[in-house]
């Protein structure tokens, strides 16, 4: 017996097994591919739409608009004021259009997270075994290297915005859910006590207190999960999704120090700002906590 | 515009066991398997144990006994928060323990309404909307203006836009009681309502809840560790210990003649003086003897008694009930040694 050589499948086996696996992928992606596509094209227009009311509009009308959102969202001058700057310096030097496109795209990644990732939050709230059985699917999405999910997505969609944001919204969802979850677990049960002895449904209880009591932790979760995507942005670069990724794929090809540098300070300038933002929105919430005597 | 208590709650052979196949051990338990074993042979908490108790409509009623006692776990019975092993909890022709999710939630609603220990109120909503709570779950229209009136009973005007963590323990139990009396519930559940609070501030709350029971005659289960709270808020006393029910009766019955040594215990340290009521240690004019010229109410406790009496001089006094009938005479040294001599357990004292 070899002690040192490891028991393996013989390459053959191998060669066949990841034949057989990726032939039926290949298969079912031919199969399948336009159905999905088509399934997906509203995302695209919608991705699209987003863009080019951002590009398309007068720089100054947009720039004014996110500032008024900014400052509805935080209520916070030098915030709004700081995010104007930040915005007035990007836009100067040349990367106006790149950073729409990136603001657009983490928009409806975080919209998306969101709108999935709440609901599949509350749900791993209420039961023990959806708990059990989501959280290893969590870790995995977390773990898993983004590479490895890009391949069956572009092989399924190809190269463009679709896959782009689906890459982005399977690497920043872990967040949102996780947080949704521990939000409602972490609700005092003798408040959640007091709802149940004055009648409340479980839907009244979820909407009267468990919601609202755990809107600061999910507020957390937002915030982490447009940071992830602001991440993913460069990676999905690779498969074509246009923003302030391209450049800096580029410069690394091209080792062009100051694009990659200029490109990259633009991406942590719209970062702070919706770090920012969503976490004055979140401590806004807290406004009952905080209250002294 | 509120509810007063309409019916008494009937309390049947009520067992609660924690644990597992809870409904295994009911069998054993009663036939006799002490809590002890059950712990250990079966690895089972007996919560509860054949409890039989009613509550009168319209009275205070405390349940009393130290923590680990399962008074907490009793109370949760009423408005099924805890289902029990085995027993019925009858109010009204219902039997609160075999009603639907449905029933249960429109029972909650209607009939009870509960105030708790760590007042529970809800954080994010201001002192109005909490005390409005009840009544927007029901959707009620008027809810609002229900709440303010409450607000405005338990001493609270001008507070209805704070939020709780503004307001100090004794006024955040006050959002609690409103929130209770706002839902307009015939039963009024108190789970150690006013433990949390410093004695004086609990002695004033207790102070407002009988005032307000004065005229809401509602039917009060009233949740405490505290003997000197169970005395003076108790129309009916009953006490617990390692689940079972110990001794039930009023304050007097209690003080006077405590069922067994550990009820003795309890009521040693009790100001006797202002539980004992005259007419308790009067005893009959003696054949022949002449009826003392001062007179003392029946109801009196005995420390207003004495008082009055070493004021006016005299060391006896005639006992007239409310309806002016002689219920019989009582003297200072009497009045001394029924407040300071500690009695012992019945068994020991009828002999």
């Amino acid at each position: 017996m070899d002690l040192i050589q490891f028991p393996e499948m013989s390459r053959g086996n191998l060669r066949v097994m990841r034949q057989t696996i990726d032939g039926a992928f290949r298969d079912f992606t031919r199969a399948w591919g336009d159905t999905l596509e088509a399934a997906f094209s509203p995302l695209q227009d919608l991705l699209t739409f987003i863009e080019n009311l951002l590009i398309r509009s007068p720089w100054m009308l947009v720039l004014a608009v996110l500032a008024l959102g900014i400052w509805l969202l935080s209520r916070s001058w030098r915030i709004a004021l700081g995010s104007v700057a930040a915005l007035l310096l990007v836009g100067y030097f040349g990367m106006w259009e790149d950073t729409m496109r990136t603001v657009a795209m983490v928009a409806v990644c975080t919209l998306i997270a969101v709108v999935l990732g709440i609901p599949i939050g509350i749900l791993m709230a209420q039961s023990n075994r959806m708990n059990m059985m989501v959280t290893p699917i969590l870790d995995m999405m977390q773990t898993m290297p983004s590479f490895v999910y890009l391949i069956p997505v572009v092989m399924i969609f190809g190269l463009g915005k679709v896959p782009g944001v689906i890459a982005v919204v399977i690497y920043a969802i872990p967040p949102i859910i996780r947080l949704t979850n521990l939000g409602i677990r972490q609700v005092a049960p003798d408040v959640l006590e007091a709802a149940e002895a004055f009648g409340s449904s479980s839907w009244q209880k979820m909407r009267d207190v468990q919601l609202p009591l755990a809107l600061p932790t999910i507020m957390a979760g937002v915030n982490q999960t447009i940071m992830m995507s602001l991440a993913m942005v460069v990676i999905a670069s690779m498969i074509g999704v246009r923003g302030l990724g391209q450049p800096v794929l580029q410069a690394i090809n091209q080792q062009y120090f100051t694009m990659g540098v200029m490109n990259g300070l633009a991406i942590v300038a719209i970062a702070i700002i919706m770090d920012r933002t969503t976490q004055a929105y979140g401590k806004r919430l807290q406004k009952h906590a905080e209250a002294g005597k | 515009m509120t509810e007063s208590g309409k019916h008494d709650i009937e309390i049947r052979d009520l067992y609660k066991i924690f644990g597992p196949e809870a409904g295994r051990h009911v069998q054993a338990v009663k036939d006799g398997l002490t809590k002890a074993e059950l712990n250990d042979r079966h690895n089972h908490v007996l919560g509860l144990q054949d409890i039989n108790l009613t509550i009168p409509r319209g009275r205070i009623t405390v349940i009393m006994g130290l923590s680990g006692s399962g008074k907490s776990t009793l109370i949760r019975h009423i408005n099924g928060l805890i289902r029990p092993t085995s027993g019925q909890v009858l109010y009204d022709g219902q039997d609160v323990v075999t009603m639907t999710p449905a029933q249960l939630r429109e029972f909650r609603r209607q009939r009870t309404a509960m105030v708790f220990q760590k007042f529970a109120l809800l954080p994010h909503r201001t002192v109005l909307r909490n005390v409005a709570y009840g009544l927007d779950i029901r959707g009620v229209a008027e809810a609002e203006e229900r709440a303010r009136h409450w607000i405005g009973r338990v001493g609270l005007e001008g507070y209805e836009d704070y939020y709780p963590r503004q307001l100090s323990g004794g006024m955040q139990q006050r959002v609690g009681l409103a929130r209770a009396l706002t839902n307009d519930a015939e039963i009024l559940l108190m789970d150690e309502a006013f433990s949390a609070l410093d004695p004086l501030i609990r002695m004033d709350m207790q102070a407002i809840l009988l005032e307000l029971q004065q005229e809401l005659r509602k039917t009060i289960i009233f949740i405490t560790h505290d003997l000197d709270e169970a005395l003076r808020l108790g129309d009916k006393i009953a006490i617990l210990r390692d689940g079972a029910m110990e001794q039930v009766g009023n304050g007097q019955e209690i003080v006077l003649r405590p069922a067994n040594d550990y009820i003795a215990d309890f009521v040693r340290e009790v100001n006797r003086g202002r539980i004992i009521e005259a007419r308790t240690i009067a005893t009959p004019l003696p054949e022949g003897g002449e009826l003392p010229g001062f007179t003392v109410k029946a109801r009196s406790r005995l420390d207003l008694v004495a008082r009055r009496m070493t004021k006016a001089g005299v060391s006896t006094a005639q006992v007239r009930e409310g309806d002016g009938t002689l219920a019989g005479v009582i003297d200072l040294p009497g009045i001394l040694d029924a407040m300071v001599n500690p009695v012992e357990a019945a068994a020991q004292d009828e002999d």
